[in-house]
Parts: C-alpha cells; structure tokens; sequence
C-alpha cells in the first residue's frame, strides 16, 4: 500500500513538470519567395510547437514535405532539389524568449535560438508578437532566410524565379498540453 | 520499486532543456507518399509511374536520329531524323490521357494512364507503385503494310499496348521499374510475327547529382520473335532545369511509343545499329489557381 502511494506521489510529480507546458494546436507558415519572374508561395499547417509558460524556453518542428505548392512540379523540386526532404525530414527552431513574462496580454517580444534548416544551424534572432489570454497563447513573427545560409543552392538558370531570401511567416495557437 | 524511485525522482526534477521541448513534440512521420520516383513520365522510350497532376499539360518533343553506323556520310545517323510530339494531360493526379503522332510510319497514337498505387512511407507504407497503362496505335501510312496495294481494312493498322508498371524508389538516388507488357496486333508482316507479344520490361534510374539522373531500360520478349527482331536497351541521361526535362539516349530501336520499340526493333546493338535520341518535356499548369 504504502509503496502504490510513494508510487502515485512521485509519478504525479513527475507528470506536474508539463502542468507548464503548452502546445501548438493550430499552426500555419507561410513561404515566400519574390523574385523578378514570379511569386513563389507555400503553406504548412503540419507543424507542431511547444513553449514554456515557466521560462518562455520554445521549440519548433517543421515537417519541410508538408509545405502546400499552387504547383504540384514545385513542390517536388523544392523537397527534391532545395530542402532534400528526405535527407533533412524537419526543420527546427529552438530557443528562449528573452525577458521572459508571463503576464497576460499583447507584447511584443525577442526569440532567439538555434534554427536548424537544411541540415544546417545558425544562431537567430527574431522578433515575435505574443499575446496570453487566459489559457491560450498565439505567437505571430516575420523573418527572412536567407538560403545561401542553409547551403540551399539556386541554380544560375533559375536566379530570376527564385529570391536568395526568402521570407517565412509563422502564426501558431497554443492549448496548454494535456496531461 | 527502490530502483524506480531514484528513477521518478530524476524524472520529476524539472528540466527546461530544449531538446526536452522538442522530443514532445516530435511526433512519429505519418504515412506520406514518395515523390519523383523518376524525374519524367518517360524512362526513355517507354513510360515511369510518374504522372501528371491534375490540370497540368506535358508537351514532350522526341527524336531518334539513323544508326550510328550507318558513318560520316549520314553524319552517323543525324541526318535521318524522326520526331514525335506529343501532349500528356492529367485529368486528376491518378488519371493521365496522352496523344501523339510519330513521323515514322506516320503512327497516331493514344493513351491512358491509371494509377493504382502510390508508394508511401510511415505507418501506412506501402512498398510499391502501380500503374495500369493502355494505349492504341495506328499505322496511318502507306509503310503499315509490305504489299500497299492490297485492300487491308482499317483494322489492320491497329496496335494495341498493356502494361502495368510497378515500381519502388529504394532510395533517393535509385529507383527500378518492372514493366510487364502485353501487345496485340491485327496484322503481322509473316506468320512467324506472333500476333500477341509479351515481354518483360525492366528499368531504372540511379542519380548522380540533384539534377541529372542516368537511365536504362531493357523490354526482352517473352514470346518468340521473327527474324530480324530484337529485344529494345536503351540508355540515357536525364537533365533536369525547372519546368523542364531533357532526355538523351542512345537506344537500338527508333520508335518512341511501346508498339514500336517493344515489338518492331530492328537495331542489333552487337552490330552498332544505334541510335542517339532525345526527349525534351515542358509542362504547362492549366489549372486555375488552387488557393
């Protein structure tokens, strides 16, 4: 008996480590590349994301295959050519927003950490609108990627369809994570 | 249970590493289907399981040029040129249609084109895919016949193909194809042409770099083959540039559609009877935007 108890205390300790944690339960990003001869566009809803509502620590997956083309030949290349889906199945972000708080409503906030695309890592630094309602939070940003970074290589031919930078925007709702 | 408290208690020390963040939100891959398992709808001469997606039109331009052999007097085959242009179109992702006209022996020929199955990975994977492929020809020249001034009904002129392709992308570089193949013709030249051919069809692609990939693909006959006949092996060179694919080969048959190079090959590669070819596709998305 007393052993089921010592079990049940510690396991629920164990389990009141997450109590803090919320998880993405809606997401989008959007792609985009502008470039002289045309606008390439992609969205992912397939993404998934955590943070911290303890210490602001946050982390981002990105399932790079499930980015959505107006053109299925895009799309393709884009997995086969650029991100080689298949070698480097996600992207990932993870980092800390600095000065974190936890205090309800709209902030403007800077989320720095290692963003890893491509196989390839870089430090970054970005700024993000926050805004905690009750029990939810969404996260709104804009950055630039600039593929030469990520060893993304644009072939000479294709220099006027595709920009070297792109731009990434992200808009992610968060439920805290069920137990 | 001593050894789990320890064990719980670790586990209960609140731990803020982001690798930490990240494994609870890396979720097993669902099931997604394998892409450009070859980069055309072409091998070579013959067909691949990749299709076109809904609304997008493939305009494929071919050429197989004369026999290598035949010297530097015919430019060793490049002054004798045969061409094909066809139009692909993808009424869905799993439904293609296809027309064609080819200058040698002034062939018409039409095509469909189902997929069955798509090869996918994850927990619903699946290890192959599938394609059932169906096309007739028609001879519409005076060439269709040895003796053109008898009287053959139209039927005579009709070739019919069915296929089914199967194939597996083993890994990003290599993919193979099996090409089980089915021929009916009307009309034979002799009775020692058989009326229906078999042959079993191979294929693959290996890729060197991102954008160029090397083919070959091999049709044996099953069934017996007239004198002068042989089996089709080709080999060729993709290149691949944005909405286009460029194709070069050589190959030991000179027609471009499966009634041709399956059946009617005539080039003995043993004897340098060669030929150097291409294929260039270009693709067209008609469908309105989707978003």
């Amino acid at each position: 008996m007393k052993k089921t108890i010592l079990f049940v205390i510690l396991l629920s300790a164990c389990l009141s480590v997450s109590a803090q944690k919320y998880v993405s339960e809606n997401s989008h990003i959007r792609f985009y590349s502008s470039a002289p001869v045309e606008d390439i566009e992609a969205v992912n809803t397939g993404s998934k994301s955590v943070i911290d509502k303890e210490n602001g620590a946050f982390a981002f997956s990105i399932p790079n295959n499930q980015f959505e083309f107006k053109k299925k030949l895009m799309q393709e290349h884009f997995n086969e050519n650029y991100m080689e889906s298949e070698k480097y199945p996600k992207s990932t972000f993870t980092g800390k927003v600095e000065n974190w708080d936890a205090t309800a409503g709209d902030k403007t906030v800077v989320a720095s950490g290692q963003l890893t695309i491509h196989g390839v890592t870089t430090q970054v630094s970005t700024t993000a609108q926050l805004s905690i309602q009750g029990e939810r939070m969404i996260v709104d940003s804009t950055f630039p990627v600039a593929l030469a970074e990520y060893k993304i290589k644009i072939p000479k031919a294709l220099f006027y369809n595709i920009a070297d930078t792109v731009e990434v925007t992200v808009h992610f709702e968060y439920v805290p994570l069920p137990k | 249970m001593k050894l789990l408290v320890p064990v719980f208690l670790f586990f209960s020390i609140p731990v803020f590493a982001q690798d930490d963040l990240l494994s609870l939100i890396d979720e097993n891959e669902e099931s997604q289907p394998v892409e450009a398992t070859f980069k055309s709808t072409r091998l070579i001469s013959g067909q691949t399981t990749e299709m076109r997606s809904a609304g997008v039109l493939d305009f494929i331009i071919s050429h197989r040029f004369g026999r290598v052999n035949t010297g530097i007097e015919q430019f060793f085959g490049l002054d004798d040129s045969q061409v094909r242009l066809g139009l692909d179109y993808g009424i869905t992702d799993k439904l293609n249609i296809g027309i064609g006209r080819s200058s040698f022996q002034k062939i018409v020929d039409g095509m469909v084109k189902y997929k069955i199955l798509t090869q996918k990975t994850g927990d619903k994977a699946m290890p192959i895919s599938l394609v059932a492929f169906a096309s007739i020809a028609i001879k519409t020249g005076p060439g269709a016949f040895l003796d053109p001034n008898r009287d053959n009904p139209f039927s005579d002129r009709l070739y019919f193909t069915y296929q089914f392709l199967i194939s597996k992308k083993v890994n990003s570089n290599l993919s193979l194809q099996f090409t089980p193949t089915y021929m009916h013709r009307n009309l034979v030249p002799t009775s020692n042409h058989p009326n229906d051919v078999i042959a079993l069809g191979i294929g693959g692609r290996y890729k060197v770099t991102k954008r160029l990939a090397l083919n070959a693909e091999y049709f044996p006959q099953v069934t017996n083959k007239a004198f002068g006949i042989y089996d089709a092996l080709a080999f060729g060179v993709d290149i691949e540039t944005g909405g286009h694919v460029f194709q070069i080969h050589v190959t030991n048959s000179r027609s471009m559609i499966e009634q041709g190079f399956v059946s009617e090959t005539t080039g003995n590669w043993g004897d340098g009877d060669i030929h150097l070819g291409f294929n260039i596709s270009r693709v067209f998305d008609l469908s309105p935007n989707k978003n």
